[in-house]
């Protein structure tokens, strides 16, 4: 009896233990698949390498950190635009060769991109975790008096929520997103306005790149540098986005955060589940409202 | 316009004699190759082409992209293993067990699936295969990392001991030929133009009246099932079901050989899972290099190779034929 009632409410700190990691995690996947709506908005293409490219993030601030001495907050600065170039270059030198072809070829070749980078890194790392301590001014945490809440993770938590909200402001709201919305669209009418789409479409891919890359500097501290964090990741981010439907940048984030947290709360009442929840809440969106939670049918 | 029809009956004929040709010469090498390869290599080798040729029956005919087959193909490794090692099953009972429990998951999973195309399609596959690989992780019955080990390959009939190497290869064949046999059937059949029908233009297949979903649910379930006989005769073969089987890897691997192969062939398949286990086990001594390797070969069979190494081949003869066809039409005089 006493078991049960434990199962049934279990103690505050616990909770909000919980809670906070799920949030965490939601962080992680709204960043996440935010980036992958941005490039499939744009390319029509389901970005395979994007866990790696996290990753590569994360590898970046540890190795700028090891080799060049560059700080956690030069890293934030330094990976997304690195990453970001890199993602730029495999953009012109491979994926603008496909997308005139059937979606299929677009996610074969990300993958295969992934499965090479993750395999170097991998052969030069092995697979255990590479340490990056957080940075001293995060160090340390508040009690909150039903909580403690550790500096940094609250930092995650806040830093997400406004990159997701910036990048949601500038899609929404400024002429720049306004021209990415019409060439998600319609690219053929917006190239005829005398607009360079090409162009868009590189930089576009380059921008949720360097927001993966982002995601993993600030990663890295939380969860150790390690050359499959990528891989794990992503598909509980493709899962999201099938829930969330990716017509919406915002249902996006909005499904990143909540998703998080039901998985920290399936982890109190029920940890068996708490790895299989998602894609459960998967199967039964496909059941009820197929295009998404925030899609448009297609 | 009837000389055209007669030609291309000549040549259709002249395939079909070449096909029966390569067929033919196919099974002779494959009844002859336990005396020249490892045994259980080969049997790897035909268990991942039976699986393959499964998954192509739905990207390569139906167009859809299944990115979590390795779900049907473990679980019923899993399935055979448990139920012949535990409650003692035969052989064959014990694949059948494995075979109909993929089937069961293919007709569950195919039903989610089939309501989101092409990319979101792979993405839900995906995701339900992961959620697959936790179960596995979780549950009880699987042994979690260290698998169902020694499962015992009993005896055929309760005549024919499965634990000599000869008995247990030419039982495998018989699998992958009755599996690959239901397979060729299904794509040579009115079920199978109606498949290509959709994956050419589903729009226009429904205008024509084809309930496109009924279409692709029974491939999904047939695709699936036919990889869970795969996966089962593998547990059998190694005498081991793991998670490497249940593992997002696997479902990559399949992808590669039937891309290497070429989508949409007959043969194509079996010849993928033939060079990617040869090259896993020559490449197994260099780690993780044989990711980067199977990396680069996605990435050049996408950029310069979609045809594949069968598709190729048939590409080319089509091409001769249609060019010395229309040399004889522009000459018509006999030589």
């Amino acid at each position: 009896m006493s078991g049960w009632l434990h199962i049934a409410f279990p103690p505050l700190p616990a909770l909000f233990a919980q809670l906070l990691i799920g949030l965490i995690n939601g962080a992680f996947y709204a960043m996440l698949s935010l980036g992958l709506a941005v490039i499939f908005g744009l390319l029509n293409i389901i970005n395979f390498t994007h866990g790696a490219q996290y990753m590569l993030g994360a590898f970046c601030a540890y190795l700028a950190l090891s080799y060049l001495g560059v700080d956690y907050w030069g890293a934030l600065i330094l990976a997304p635009i690195v990453i970001g170039l890199i993602g730029i270059a495999m953009e012109r030198l491979f994926l603008r060769h496909i997308y005139r072809l059937d979606h299929l070829y677009g996610l074969l070749l990300t993958f295969g991109l992934a499965l090479i980078i993750e395999g170097l890194f991998r052969q030069q790392w092995g697979s255990s975790g590479l340490p990056y301590s957080i940075p001293e001014i995060l160090s340390g945490g508040q009690n909150l008096g039903f909580m403690f809440l550790p500096n940094y993770r609250g930092w995650v938590i806040v830093a997400s929520m406004v990159i997701c909200l910036v990048t949601w402001l500038v899609i929404e709201r400024t002429k720049l997103g306004a021209y990415l919305r019409a060439a998600t669209e319609n690219p053929t009418l917006v190239r005829a306005f005398g607009v360079n789409v090409p162009r868009m479409i590189t930089l576009t891919y380059g921008f949720g790149v360097g927001l993966a890359a982002l995601a993993g500097v600030m990663a890295a501290p939380i969860y150790q540098v390690n050359p499959l964090m990528g891989s794990n990741i992503i598909i509980t981010v493709f899962a999201v986005v099938v829930i969330g439907g990716m017509g919406s940048i915002l249902g996006s984030i909005v499904s990143g955060f909540v998703l998080g947290l039901v998985e920290g709360l399936t982890k109190v009442f029920y940890p068996e589940a708490s790895a299989t929840v998602i894609f459960v809440i998967m199967a039964i969106v496909l059941l009820v409202k197929p295009a998404g939670l925030f899609g448009r049918a297609t | 316009m009837q000389h055209d029809s007669v030609i291309a009956t000549a040549g259709e004929a002249r395939e079909g004699t070449a096909a029966r040709l390569v067929a033919a010469a196919l099974i002779l090498a494959a009844v002859a190759a336990p005396f020249f390869f490892y045994p259980v290599f080969v049997m790897k080798a035909l268990c991942f082409a039976l699986f393959a040729c499964a998954f192509n029956l739905l990207i390569g005919y139906a167009g859809l992209v299944s990115f979590g087959h390795a779900a049907f193909f473990g679980s019923a490794g899993y399935i055979t293993a448990y139920t012949v090692k535990v409650w003692g099953l035969s052989p064959i009972a014990g694949i059948l067990a494995g075979t109909a429990v993929a089937t069961v998951m293919g007709a569950v999973f195919g039903w989610l699936a089939i309501r989101r195309l092409g990319i979101y399609f792979a993405m839900v596959t995906l995701a339900l295969a992961q959620m697959i690989y936790f179960f596995c992780v979780e549950a009880k019955f699987t042994g979690g990392e260290d698998g169902i080990q020694a499962v015992p390959r009993g005896t055929l009939f309760g005549l024919i001991d499965l634990n000599q190497p000869f008995a247990m290869y030419y039982f495998v064949l018989a699998i992958f030929l009755i599996g690959f046999a239901i397979i060729y059937r299904a794509i040579h059949s009115p079920f199978g133009q109606v498949l290509k029908a959709i994956r050419e233009n589903e729009p226009r297949a429904v205008s024509l009246g084809y309930r496109t979903e009924h279409y692709k649910l029974v491939a999904f379930i047939l695709s699936a099932g036919l990889a869970g006989m795969a996966g089962g005769t593998k547990s059998l073969v190694f005498q081991l079901a793991s998670l490497t089987d249940v593992d997002f890897a696997t479902s990559g691997d399949v992808l590669l050989m039937t891309l290497i192969g070429g989508l949409g062939t007959v043969l194509g398949p079996v010849v993928g899972a033939f060079i990617s286990v040869t090259m896993e086990n020559y490449l197994a001594q260099f780690g993780s290099w044989v990711t980067v390797i199977q990396g680069v070969i996605f990435v050049v069979c996408v950029l310069t190779f979609r045809r594949g190494v069968i598709g190729e081949i048939a590409y080319h003869l089509r091409r001769r034929r249609l060019i010395s066809s229309a040399s004889a039409t522009r000459d018509p005089l006999p030589g």
